[in-house]
């Protein structure tokens, strides 16, 4: 069979682990496996990976190293944020009021989703521009006397929209609420000092920024009492049971350290933007979704009007290009994308989304490449949507 | 040109047949890619998703199979156009007191059409179905179809709507071999179907129950109304039209002297027509929405063999096109359950040379 080329442009979903990073977890596994709450010689050297990589952490967090929870991922710290600030409340026999957005991750509204299903607790969902942006005036007059928590996402997936925090957690302090954000998409990218970004609370995930799946952080400031959401042993000082992952840690801590030590922003940008030129220039009908300029580096996302995401992410992965979308499932059923619902864009426009996302590796021959390949399948697909 | 350069898009079901049909494709060196279709669903069944053909189930192991064979494996979202030539037509022909076989119109309109165009769009050379059907080419590029080895299992009689473009670009591969060979090879591949009961009824009735369907569709068909014999006298009661088939005996719930069949029936009337053993039958048929598998319409009379349902045996006849969509069939001897709705299909020994749908019996 011939070698057909591959292109990978969807680093938002996952992106490839650093080799470095992958050098610097391997002792963890064969040599030096000891747990790290044994206090023993084994123990104690896992341990004192486990606390080097929190003060890495805490280093780019611009924070202290007991505020950092290391956690399965972004999910996990999502969860963790959301549930354990609400439990704590809930434990003294009071519900209350969450307020978020429709275009965070499903970690989070799911999560909130669920409280209020199951323990009866109310939220608010804020309107958002077309580019996916909170305004400051309707998150103020969201706030109600028992608010207990707020959750916005930094960058969204999706549409690459970055959201200004800091004028938001100001507001959300004034007023005795607690600020959470899911900085999945962010991290690596963006500055992640939660002093500057004023957060109470935020998630990341190692994956995104060349680190391992399967592992996660969150920062909770210090004074703010979680109920554990994965309750057990006293782990991470009683907010995350479960023996610690110690080779991921490792990895994840050394991830960030890399992905901020040489930051990679001027190469995405530049093949972001012939990305979406090229896209732009050559589709015919072809939109942007998200903010022109406040926009993650990296991100690219588009609307093809008619063209159904399924068959459009069919068609350019037998051209060896890997992308995705909001509205894309494995078994052909469709729905709208819900962010994109949100943005003001019609059901059909929100079925015909794609995201393309540049990574580290990407060259700008893969961005021709991507962009030839886009004309020529969604010309295509064009003439069959009208037989 | 070897076959690494020809793109195969095999119609995956999650099925023993279509699995094998792109394993053996797999094996002959094709660059394959599999593909379902995610299909109109009837979901007033406990309200669960509920396409046998396309459930979570079905899917999972679709997909398992197109893994272990390492090929691509998508699935695009039929639904829309499914339920409107499929479903909607199923429905609306009941209520004209017809019978319609669903499975021809999915390959006249979906497969053949709908799946292929998009096979053809990405760049495939072939559309592959796990159909037991046989197809052969002359030297002048000319494509016959053939009944599949495996008489038992003969499927041509449901892809006898397709025509010259559609067979220059199908493959079916299971054709070539009887179904126990089938499971053999099934095996031979690991797959996981190899045990697999084969399907049966209309994959849109989420369990099997068309009067289920019906009744919550097209409420009217399933109403009770006369059983009358042609006369007009009304001599009994039956419950829903859709409950009857043409030439049926049992479970009419008359009494009479002489036993009475289904002889035809009147929606307009909401009426069963039942008749003696004599006045059931007929030798002589109408079919129209015709299809000639050459592309071409006999000039002439021809003697052929037709069958006249999935399961029934091809019978002698005489056939004599009338225009390019008509052609009327006098069977030798008189035919018992020639059902309006159902297709009339024309074989000239293992060949299928075209077919119809039956308009009535004359």
């Amino acid at each position: 069979m011939a070698v057909r080329r591959t292109v990978y442009l969807d680093h938002s979903a996952s992106t490839p682990t650093d080799p470095r990073v992958v050098e610097a977890m391997m002792p963890y596994f064969t040599e030096i496996y000891g747990n790290p709450s044994s206090s023993h010689s084994f123990g104690r050297k896992a341990e004192r990976a486990i606390e080097n990589a929190r003060e890495t952490i805490a280093e780019i967090f611009n924070c202290k190293p007991s505020e950092i929870v290391f956690t399965s991922g972004g999910s996990e710290s999502d969860n963790l944020a959301i549930r354990g600030a609400v439990w704590n409340r809930h434990k003294d026999g009071k519900n209350g009021h969450l307020i978020t957005t429709p275009t965070e991750h499903d970690a989070v509204s799911r999560t909130i989703e669920q409280l209020v299903e199951v323990m009866e607790f109310e939220q608010s969902i804020l309107p958002v521009d077309h580019f996916g942006s909170v305004g400051v005036g309707d998150f103020e007059q969201a706030i109600r006397e028992n608010t207990v928590i707020a959750s916005l996402i930094y960058a969204n997936n999706e549409v690459g929209t970055i959201q200004t925090l800091a004028d938001l957690a100001k507001i959300a302090h004034k007023r005795g609420v607690l600020f959470h954000t899911d900085a999945v998409q962010a991290a690596g990218q963006l500055p992640l000092d939660v002093q500057e970004l004023g957060v109470d609370m935020l998630s990341i995930s190692a994956h995104k920024f060349y680190g391992p799946k399967g592992v996660g952080a969150l920062y909770v400031r210090d004074g703010i009492d979680l109920l554990p959401s994965q309750s057990g042993g006293s782990h991470e000082s009683g907010r995350r049971a479960g023996t610690h992952n110690t080779p991921f840690i490792v990895g994840m801590a050394k991830a960030l350290q890399l992905a901020y030590v040489e930051p990679h922003n001027a190469h995405y940008q530049a093949m972001r933007d012939r990305l979406i030129g090229g896209v732009l220039n050559r589709v015919p009908n072809a939109k942007l979704t998200g903010h022109p300029e406040q926009r993650l580096p990296s991100h690219a996302s588009f609307i093809f009007d008619g063209i159904e995401s399924n068959l459009l992410l069919s068609h350019l992965d037998l051209k060896g290009i890997a992308a995705s979308s909001g509205s894309a499932c494995k078994t052909g059923n469709p729905e709208p994308s819900g962010v994109l619902l949100a943005m003001g864009y019609s059901e059909k426009e929100a079925l015909s989304s794609l995201r393309l996302t540049v990574g580290r590796q990407t060259t700008p021959e893969e961005i021709d490449y991507a962009v030839d390949t886009l004309v020529e399948v969604i010309e295509k697909l064009a003439k069959l949507a009208v037989l | 040109m070897t076959n690494a350069d020809i793109r195969v898009v095999v119609a995956m079901s999650g099925g023993v047949d279509s699995s094998v049909a792109a394993a053996l494709l797999v094996e002959q060196g094709y660059e394959v890619v599999g593909m379902m279709m995610r299909l109109w669903s009837d979901e007033t069944v406990g309200g669960r998703v509920s396409n046998r053909c396309c459930t979570p189930d079905q899917m999972a192991d679709a997909r398992r199979i197109a893994d272990k064979l390492d090929i691509p494996f998508y699935v695009l979202d039929t639904k829309d156009v499914f339920r409107e030539k499929i479903v909607d037509f199923f429905i609306d022909q009941h209520r004209q007191g017809v019978t319609p076989n669903p499975c021809m119109e999915c390959n006249r309109h979906i497969r053949f059409d709908w799946l292929q165009g998009h096979a053809l769009a990405m760049d495939a050379d072939y559309l592959a179905t796990g159909h037991y059907a046989r197809i052969a080419s002359d030297e002048n590029g000319r494509f016959t179809l053939k009944k599949g080895v495996d008489e038992g299992k003969d499927q041509s009689y449901v892809l006898s709507v397709i025509g010259q473009e559609q067979l220059r670009h199908a493959m079916f591969p299971v054709g070539e071999h009887p179904k126990p060979e089938v499971r053999k090879i099934a095996e031979r591949f690991g797959l996981p179907t190899a045990s697999k009961k084969d399907s049966q009824d209309l994959c849109f009735l989420g369990d099997g129950d068309y009067r289920r369907f019906l009744t919550v569709y097209a409420p009217e068909v399933m109403a009770a109304g006369p059983i009358v014999r042609k006369t007009g006298e009304i001599i009994g009661e039956h419950q829903g039209l859709a409950n009857y088939t043409i030439g049926q005996r049992k479970g009419l719930g008359i009494y009479a002297p002489e036993p009475l069949y289904v002889i035809g029936m009147n929606p307009y009337r909401n009426a069963l027509v039942v008749g003696t053993v004599d006045e059931l039958g007929a030798t002589t048929l109408t079919a129209k929405r015709v299809n000639w598998v050459g592309g071409e319409t006999p000039t002439d009379l021809f003697r052929a063999e037709v069958k006249i349902r999935y399961k029934a045996n091809p019978v002698s006849a005489w056939v004599e096109p009338v225009g390019d969509d008509e052609f009327r069939v006098e069977f030798d001897e008189p035919m018992r359950d020639i059902t309006p709705g159902q297709g009339a299909v024309v074989y000239d020994g293992d060949t299928c040379l075209g077919g119809g749908i039956i308009q009535r019996q004359n």
